[in-house]
């Protein structure tokens, strides 16, 4: 994979890709959108249910996000590439976004079915925890002047915050929440119905993609302003 | 239709919901397209004046 990953390679393949995506993006989106508002109410949450189709897949993609920014992190720390570290700057305002979204639209879910728009859950907590990562990882990358060091110290906080992913994902099975368990992903299969099911798994991969699209563009542009920044280097 | 956009009773819930993520999600694909011309216009610009 490493071998895709030298610059000018990288942005040969993206330019090509990225129309894809976005037209990919468009319609999953579009479809996701249809079939949510045409699902009927559910019989305990009424048409709340509604926002699960946009909670569920930014708190995924928030997931996702941070997974593929301390693996790039890590390879750029282990594997010394420019590439990497490039990849791992792209993705965290993009995760702190839809971490944003998420904890915003189960705020508005949380509020009328569970009667209060915030609680100190496991899951909650842990997930808030998740938007102060990201946040502190921003910071450190506008704090450190040399490129080198801020990779490499930023780098060393994505990997030490990655052991919040796990506590995120098995926090509704550790502790006693008031967030629900698994659903979907369990054993035994998912417990929610088809007309709930479909129009979640083309959001969650609506956003998933839309996620990749995002994260491919500002890749190129971070490519784009090192050249630029190496550029006038040279020049003074 | 009119029972679409009462949601149930719960609008005051669903449709601002869906209005933020619209917004962010909207906000992301401007900000990341606009960074990415202004970084490709101004490497041209320094392309153009570097011998």
């Amino acid at each position: 994979m490493l071998r895709y990953a030298n610059p000018k390679r990288f942005m040969d393949l993206s330019g090509r890709v990225l129309p894809w995506l976005g037209a990919g993006t468009a319609i999953l989106l579009s479809l996701g959108l249809y079939l949510g508002f045409a699902a009927p109410p559910d019989y305990q949450q009424s048409d709340t249910v509604k926002i699960m189709f946009i909670h569920v897949p930014a708190a995924w993609v928030a997931m996702m996000t941070y997974g593929l920014m301390a693996l790039s992190a890590a390879t750029g720390l282990i594997n010394r590439h420019p590439l990497a570290d490039a990849a791992a700057k792209a993705a965290a305002p993009l995760g702190a976004l839809f971490t944003t979204l998420a904890l915003i639209t189960g705020s508005l879910w949380g509020k009328p079915m569970w009667g209060a728009w915030w609680v100190w859950d496991g899951r909650l907590t842990s997930f808030l925890i998740l938007l102060f990562l990201y946040l502190g990882y921003i910071a450190l990358w506008n704090a450190i002047e040399d490129e080198p060091r801020a990779a490499r110290a930023t780098a060393i906080l994505a990997l030490v915050g990655a052991v919040n992913l796990p506590i995120i994902e098995f926090s509704v099975q550790w502790w006693t929440t008031l967030h629900q368990g698994e659903s979907i992903l369990r054993p035994g299969g998912p417990t929610i119905s088809a007309v709930f099911l479909w129009p979640l798994f083309a959001m969650a991969l609506g956003y998933t993609l839309l996620f990749f699209t995002l994260w491919i563009v500002r890749i190129r542009t971070e490519i784009l302003n090192r050249r630029a920044r190496s550029l006038m280097l040279g020049l003074a | 239709m009119s029972g679409f956009f009462v949601m149930g009773g719960y609008a005051a819930f669903v449709w601002p919901a869906y209005g933020v993520s619209a917004l962010g999600i909207i906000a992301a694909v401007v900000l990341c397209w606009r960074g990415y011309a202004n970084a490709k216009a101004r490497l041209a610009t320094l392309e153009k004046n570097t011998p």
